[in-house]
């Protein structure tokens, strides 16, 4: 019998856990977990069993919570998680990610720590913010957010992440130094003839392609990419979307070709769904064509948005995809998105959804 | 003559439930020896790590979000302790 599948949920008050059963069509809801925290992101280590929840209270500051048994007690830590005496304090955690026994925080704000005992110490990776360009590093809407991690599937010494609003960057040393990797990507904000920088573009999320890891996705606040040289080039692939706004981008467990988005209205008229119509929109091959996914999904008065960590896969066959929305509802679909269930509703703000499967 | 405070005194710290909340084992009532609120949020990390963390921001000072009361008045980092004081951590009026 196949093993069940946890999602575990981010939300703007505590962390919840969905706990799905084998086949993926029974879903038990706990939580809130983590004293009802903000929490921007949970994530879990499968082989380990532990879940790692990164966010901010605004009375207590940044943590990183840990949950060792699925989630039943957490415990918190922010050593070492601080700027020095002087600098701008850290406000919350956005972003984790796990990979060789490291542990990644992403934080605002835009800065990287690691931690090399599970998230009981942290060290500032200082390298990224003395980049030079930090200076021109510019608060989005959400902040100035380090809000995705990808560490490279097998070499711990690449990392790419993308800052809110200061673009992608790339480490091929371990973190020591960085060069920002952003070229094609478009800054619609920057007067005529300066909308392509080096850096400062308002990247919304990346994915990295199942068995490419020279293959990245990006949906930026302005426009969809794709890369093939792990993000030294970019390419639009915004042809045949109804936007060139949203926040998410999910790749499919095991096809490189496949990748999901959830395009909004744009930047100025609500950030919900065009015409109040909710649907992922997902492409079979790179990006070149899209087919928009509705079955199940609320097709009238549906104003909702999905946030930048909030849609996920998991690793079934076939591939199970996820979202939350900020008006909390949760959506699945267990036929790699052409049919969807709402599996839960009236949670708070969602801000993100990750999987693991129980007892892998 | 001695200014004020600046021998270690034996005081009384009252926390908040949201953050007794974070601290298995701790509780809402502590008495501690300390001569300044710095001093005494040390005190209270001795007992609970990680304690300070949750007071204050790195720039050093207490977050911005968390009143300490002295004698009735809202303290820094530096304000002295004199003994018997009855010290108020208090998360402030905030959320959504």
């Amino acid at each position: 019998m196949a093993h069940g599948v946890n999602l575990l949920i981010g939300t703007k008050k505590g962390v919840f856990i969905l706990d799905g059963d084998g086949r993926r069509t029974s879903w038990s809801l706990r939580g809130p977990f983590c004293e009802s925290w903000p929490i921007n992101h949970v994530v879990a280590d499968p082989a380990a069993g532990t879940i790692y929840g990164g966010g901010g209270n605004e009375w207590f500051g940044p943590a990183v919570w840990k949950s060792t048994d699925k989630g039943r007690t957490w415990s918190h830590s922010s050593e070492g998680l601080a700027y020095a005496a002087g600098k701008d304090p850290i406000k919350s955690v956005w972003s984790l990610a796990r990979r060789n026994g490291h542990l990644y925080a992403g934080v605002e704000p835009a800065g990287l720590f690691r931690s090399d005992d599970d998230g009981q110490t942290w060290r500032h990776a200082s390298g990224l913010q003395d980049h030079p360009s930090r200076p021109e590093w510019r608060p989005g809407g959400g902040g100035l957010i380090l809000h995705t991690i990808i560490p490279h599937p097998n070499d711990e010494n690449q990392v790419w992440v993308a800052i809110s609003t200061g673009g992608v960057f790339y480490t091929a040393d371990g973190g020591k130094t960085w060069e920002p990797r952003n070229k094609g990507t478009r800054n619609d904000y920057n007067p005529e003839g300066q909308r392509y920088p080096e850096y400062g573009q308002c990247v919304h999320s990346l994915a990295i392609a199942a068995g490419m890891p020279e293959r990245l996705y990006q949906q930026n606040h302005c426009g969809m990419y794709r890369s093939e040289d792990g993000g030294k080039s970019w390419t639009s692939i915004e042809a045949g979307l109804p936007s060139t706004f949203g926040f998410p981008a999910a790749a499919h467990p095991r096809d490189p070709n496949t990748l999901y988005l959830v395009p909004l209205n744009g930047d100025v008229l609500g950030r919900f769904v065009p015409d109040g119509k909710m649907a992922v929109w997902r492409t079979r091959d790179g990006g070149r064509t899209w087919q928009d996914l509705r079955a199940g999904l609320p097709q009238e008065n549906a104003y909702l948005s999905v946030l930048r960590q909030a849609m996920a896969t998991d690793s079934r066959d076939p591939a199970g995809l996820y979202f939350g929305t900020t008006s909390g509802s949760l959506f699945a679909s267990i036929d790699e998105g052409d049919t969807w269930d709402c599996i839960a509703q009236h949670l708070p703000i969602i801000t993100s959804v990750e999987t693991f499967s129980t007892g892998s | 003559m001695q200014r004020r405070g600046v021998a270690p005194a034996l005081v009384t710290v009252l926390l908040p439930p949201a953050l007794v909340a974070l601290f298995p084992g701790s509780q809402a009532e502590v008495e501690v020896t300390a001569s300044n609120v710095d001093d005494m949020i040390d005190a209270l990390n001795d007992r609970w790590h990680g304690m300070r963390d949750r007071l204050c921001d790195s720039t050093p000072s207490i977050r911005r979000h968390i009143n300490i009361f002295v004698d009735g008045e809202r303290a820094a980092l530096q304000t002295p302790l004199a003994p018997g004081t009855q010290v108020y951590v208090l998360t402030a009026m905030s959320g959504g």
